[in-house]
């Protein structure tokens, strides 16, 4: 018995989070989604929202969410989830309701619901999985597929002049007065996940303070559709996806400094 | 209580406010405007919640969320705003959630017209959206009904966890008429035991409408229809006129059904055994009691605002006993009490009178 009792000089440096439900989730091998959701679920823990959170998951490849998270949840129409959650937001004031969405369902079907939240100030917090491609159906090109990027829509590599160049949402929502906290972070290292935890536990403050919108957009990766190995798809977000989307804060309210 | 000269727009969404709505979410169209603008400032006295959304899109689903959380919830639109919003409503429906829309129905297709319609019978009553399901279709053919249904409507969608339509066309939401609104009823305080609400002191709640497996899917569907079976058992509604020994039966719902009102008695006048059957619930449709009349009867005239669609369903319960001849003006175009007359004459003079 003894054996297995720690020496009294250890100690846990590292649990399970408790809002991270302990299932196998549904995503591929070496995917940042993830990282996204271990985040999220520490940041809630940490700031001691279980009881409070009610999350609102997207159509894509997270579509699950709500078996992920320990929390309450529901699952909106693709791109809907900003409208969905300004129904519980504005029935639950006193809760914390957080939308996660992909890029596909975020910046192209559901480009009209996201904006409007950003414009209302809604007080509700987006995770934006940003990974350059529609993983679920297969790796069709998004509104966020970068020029030349090959996909099974755009088999020769996207033609900007045909298709149109990379929407760079973060930069886009911070043009509203009513958001509070825009900003974006990427999941390809160590470094950069540390920042994005910090970036989560804010954006989730500002709506505790009732800030306004608050929007975290990860760099993620997608190893199976992107047809590269997990490690290089890291390399990947670095190397070609940050130049086209470069972390940054692209809207930080005054009042966060106080947070 | 006493009657006041109430506009049907002004009427249901004060109806609403009495039957305890807690937060309303919609878009403006013509005809149905009226009731999102008085919505806006009532609502707003009450501290309830109301929003006007970019987009019918973005209504249904701001209704689909707060409808999460157990709430009596509702929006409002017409014909082209109503198909913006099947997506959400097919949803609402996958996750069984109450909810009340009031359709108040225009001129189609397309931009079509801002005229009183019944076009949408097909809409409302069998594509609310994709999927295996009906909602509930309440019809007004008056002020007053419009403001009996909208209570119902919410105690049917919390009863039966499932969306209640208002269809209304624009002249019920248009018109003002003497009209007597209920008192106001308290908000309903117990949160449903499915509801939202932040998993505090309990599990975890998730309101979802994917069921990926084949059999989950069924099952699932095997439930809507054990609901849906349950209702159509239930709340067939109609009221009837002059049947007791008619020979020919007029059906007709709404507007186009009071309209016929006069021509039926138009029509007894003339000493014509003709009665009227006017459906109050477009689903559940009133079969059975159509089924009955249609025993008695020798002939059928159904009247619409449209192309005839509810002939379809008169001719189900019917199921063929007897001949079912139909009238009807598109458009936008009100049919006047005479053309209908002439149609019940002309139906009338061909029925095979058993002596
Ligand atoms: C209305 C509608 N259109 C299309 C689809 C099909 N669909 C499912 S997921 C998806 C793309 C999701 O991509 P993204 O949002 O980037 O999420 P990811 O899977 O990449 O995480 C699409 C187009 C759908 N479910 N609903
Ligand atoms: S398809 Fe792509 S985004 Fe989806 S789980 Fe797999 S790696 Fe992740
Ligand atoms: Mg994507």
């Amino acid at each position: 018995m003894d054996l297995v009792m720690a020496p009294p000089e250890m100690q846990v440096v590292y649990e399970h989070p408790r809002s991270l439900a302990d299932v196998p989730t549904r995503y591929c091998p070496g995917c940042t989604h993830g990282i996204a959701h271990r985040l999220l679920a520490e940041a809630i823990d940490e700031l001691g929202l279980q009881e409070r959170a009610v999350l609102v998951a997207p159509v894509g490849c997270s579509v699950f969410a709500y078996e992920y998270f320990n929390v309450d949840a529901c699952q909106a129409a693709h791109g809907r989830a900003p409208a969905m959650a300004t129904g519980l937001k504005r029935m639950l004031p006193e809760n914390i309701v957080i939308t996660y969405q992909g890029d596909g369902d975020l910046v192209s079907i559901g480009a009209a619901e996201i904006m409007h939240v950003a414009a209302r100030g809604e007080r509700i917090t987006t995770i934006f999985i940003n990974n350059a491609i529609y993983g679920m159906t297969g790796g069709q090109m998004a509104p966020t597929t970068l020029p030349g990027q090959k996909t099974t829509s755009s088999p020769l590599g996207r033609d900007t002049r045909r298709t149109g160049a990379p929407i760079r949402m973060s930069e886009v929502l911070a043009q509203f007065d009513g958001a509070a906290y825009i900003v974006r972070r990427s999941l390809h290292d160590v470094a950069n996940i540390r920042k994005a935890k910090k970036a989560i536990l804010t954006a989730l403050k500002v709506q505790m303070a009732g800030l306004g919108f608050s929007m975290v957009e990860l760099l993620s990766s997608c190893p199976t559709n992107w047809g590269i190995a997990p490690e290089k798809a890291l390399d990947w977000i670095e190397q070609n996806m940050i130049p086209q989307f470069p972390p940054g804060d692209y809207k930080v309210h005054d009042a966060v400094k106080t947070l | 209580m006493t009657k006041e000269l109430l506009k049907g727009n002004i009427a249901i969404a004060e109806a609403a406010v009495r039957a305890g709505l807690e937060a309303y979410f919609g878009y403006p169209i013509t005809p149905q405007t009226e009731l999102l603008e008085y919505l806006s400032q009532r609502m707003t006295e009450l501290d309830r919640v109301f929003l006007q959304a970019e987009s019918e899109v973005a209504a249904i689903n701001m209704v689909y969320g707060a409808a999460c959380t157990g709430a009596r919830v509702m929006t409002s639109s017409s014909s082209p705003g109503v198909s913006l919003m099947q997506e959400g409503m097919s949803y609402i429906a996958g996750s069984e959630l109450p909810c009340v829309i009031v359709d108040v129905m225009r001129g189609g297709p397309g931009l079509g017209n801002i005229l009183p319609s019944q076009a949408d019978y097909f809409q409302v009553t069998r594509s609310a959206g994709h999927g295996d399901f009906h909602p509930i279709v309440l019809a007004p053919a008056s002020v007053q009904e419009a403001i009996d249904f909208v209570g119902l409507a919410f105690d049917l969608a919390d009863k039966y966890r499932h969306m209640v339509l208002l269809a209304a066309d624009g002249q019920i939401g248009q018109m003002m008429e003497p009209a007597e609104l209920p008192p106001m009823r308290p908000l309903q305080k117990n949160v449903p035991d499915w509801a939202l609400t932040g998993a505090k002191a309990r599990e975890k709640r998730v309101i979802t409408s994917l069921y990926l497996k084949g059999e989950e899917e069924e099952a699932f569907n095997l439930k809507i229809q054990k609901k849906l079976k349950q209702i159509k058992k239930n709340e067939q509604r109609s009221v009837e006129y002059a049947t007791e020994d008619a020979e020919l039966l007029v059906i007709g719902f709404g507007t186009a059904g009071r309209i016929a009102y006069s021509a039926v008695e138009a029509a007894r006048e003339k000493g014509l055994r003709v009665g009227l059957l006017r459906p109050q619930t477009l689903w559940p449709f009133p079969e059975r009691r159509i089924s009955e009349l249609a025993d008695q009867a020798s002939g059928c005239l159904v009247v619409e605002m449209n192309a005839g669609q509810m002939v379809e369903d008169v001719r189900l319960a019917i199921g063929g006993q007897i001949p079912v001849t139909f009238y009807g003006r598109t458009g936008g175009i009100v049919p006047m009490p005479d053309e209908i007359l002439a149609a019940i004459e002309e139906s009338y003079s061909r029925l095979q009178i058993a002596v």
